[in-house]
């Protein structure tokens, strides 16, 4: 069965390693089958563009399933495009029409400096991680499963809190540029669970710490980010996060 | 003392002092309109509750350093939030759409506060910063209330000041940590009635005071 395929019209920014500035370059992506991805979609544009001897847009990508928190980019004003918890790479064509002019820009944030066209760098959430997002376990023997319990309820909240795949898109949509919810989330995921009680004061201070020093904006509680993540982490995380933070400074 | 001012500076610390001082105003705003309700009850009820009020001496004096401490702490700390969230954001999208979580209130904090803040300063003109010997604040509400523009004027800044409460109230629970799913939609339901009060309660007295009284 031969799929119906659509015509589209991309303004894609460009901008090579050494330029200050980008700019928007319309390029058609012709003959586009609606059962692509958006990523797939692009790889078709790059052909054509190598085979004319230009230079392919650039942009980040590696499991294409939505796992592993590469892809991304800001589709018509729309971080990882207008579906609802999705990732660039499950965004499928079908959702355009024929004839569409979509915009394609990268993460703007002062703290992911771009590297070319679509790519940007996020190692300041790296950072975050290397600061406190973790737990530290000596070696020893396996612990017995059943060793610790842990309530169902908590197990799943800490579980969702952990569906962060650090894409940064919370970044890239927030009015502000704040990492609060990538933040919250990955010190909800910690500090929910017994294992991670231990350094949790150490770490929330830590980890915000490193936060304000790596230039994101300040949390206005504007919610674009909840509604933009791709893995639906809510803002009770950064509520959480708050009282995390307040507990560790005032004690 | 080094970590107090470290944790003021942090960007939790200074949300935390926008948290604080902006339900220290919701209070406030609260009480204000409990009291210029007397209004309704005629002139003499409302010129005594002014007595009553300054009557408390040496305690009005503490609340308005109070406030106009907080409001200092409030305008500054917002003022450089607001600076700091541009900045953010050297580069902006060309193009930029909302994912349905902002709301007017949200996006026009530092906006409806920059207006707030010159409210603030006109309203102690006419009412705080004049020669009470000569006349009753009665009198100056009554001479204010009596130009179109004034009524305008007061009646759009505390629609301003409703549109800053409608998103400020439930953001100052989610800054202090108190967000729940199970109390959060009643919080965000009392910030919207609160808005409304405030809105309705204080936007009706000028244009009582001009036309109908
Ligand atoms: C009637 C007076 C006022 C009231 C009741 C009020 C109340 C509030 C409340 C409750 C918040 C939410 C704090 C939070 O999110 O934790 C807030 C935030 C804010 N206020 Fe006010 N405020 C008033 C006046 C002002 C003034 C005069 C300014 C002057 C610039 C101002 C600027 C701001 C800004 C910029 C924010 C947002 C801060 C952020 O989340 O980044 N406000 N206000
Ligand atoms: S919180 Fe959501 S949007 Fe932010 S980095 Fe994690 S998965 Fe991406
Ligand atoms: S490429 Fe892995 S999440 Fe999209």
């Amino acid at each position: 069965m031969i799929s119906k395929t659509i015509n589209l019209t991309l303004k894609v920014w460009r901008q090579n390693r050494e330029e200050k500035k980008g700019r928007l370059e319309n390029y058609h992506a012709k003959d586009i089958s609606v059962d692509m991805s958006f990523l797939e979609m692009i790889d078709v544009v790059n052909e054509d563009l190598t085979k004319n001897r230009k230079e392919p847009i650039a942009f980040d990508h590696d499991c294409r399933e939505g796992i592993c928190g590469m892809c991304g980019a800001v589709i018509n004003g729309r971080v990882h495009g207008h579906e609802k918890e999705t990732t660039l790479c499950q965004l499928h064509m079908r959702h355009f029409s024929d004839g569409d002019t979509i915009v394609i820009e990268p993460w703007r944030s002062r703290a992911f400096p771009l590297i070319k066209d679509l790519v940007v760098d996020r190692s300041a959430l790296d950072r975050i991680i290397a600061a406190g997002g973790y737990i530290s376990v000596n070696t020893g023997g396996a612990p017995d499963a059943n060793g610790l319990p842990i309530a169902r309820e908590v197990a799943e909240t800490a579980f969702n809190a952990a569906a962060c795949i650090g894409c940064g898109a919370c970044v890239a949509a927030c009015p502000n540029a704040s990492a609060m919810l990538f933040v919250s989330a990955k010190v909800s995921h910690l500090a929910l669970l017994p294992q991670g009680r231990p350094e949790a004061a150490k770490r929330v201070q830590a980890m915000v710490r490193l936060m304000d020093e790596c230039g994101f904006g300040n949390c206005s509680n504007e919610t674009e980010c909840e509604a933009e993540c791709p893995k639906g982490i809510s803002i009770l995380n950064i509520a959480w996060l708050n009282r995390e933070f307040l507990k560790a400074e005032f004690s | 003392m080094n970590w107090f001012i470290a944790f003021l500076g942090s960007s939790i610390g200074k949300k935390l002092m926008m948290a604080l001082t902006g339900l220290c105003f919701c209070l406030f705003l609260s009480i204000h309109l409990i009291g210029n309700l007397t209004l309704y009850g005629g002139k003499a009820m409302f010129l005594s509750y002014v007595e009553h009020l300054h009557a408390l001496g040496p305690l009005i004096s503490v609340a308005e350093f109070g406030l106009l401490t907080f409001a200092i702490i409030h305008v500054s700390t917002g003022l450089i939030l607001f600076w700091q969230n541009l900045q953010a954001r050297p580069i902006r999208y060309k193009v930029s759409k909302r994912a349905g979580g902002r709301t007017i209130g949200s996006s026009t904090m530092p906006y409806t506060g920059v207006l707030i803040l010159i409210f603030i300063v006109i309203h102690l003109l006419n009412f705080h910063f004049i020669d009470h010997s000569r006349q009753t604040v009665f009198q100056a509400m009554n001479y204010t209330f009596s130009a179109l523009p004034y009524v305008i004027f007061y009646t759009s800044a505390v629609i301003v000041v409703a549109i800053h409460v409608s998103h400020g109230f439930w953001s100052l629970f989610q800054t202090l940590g108190a967000n729940h799913t199970k109390y959060m939609p009643a919080i965000k339901g009392l910030g919207i009635i609160l808005s409304v009060i405030f809105a309705a309660g204080f936007g009706f007295i000028p244009v009582y005071v001009g036309f109908i009284m």
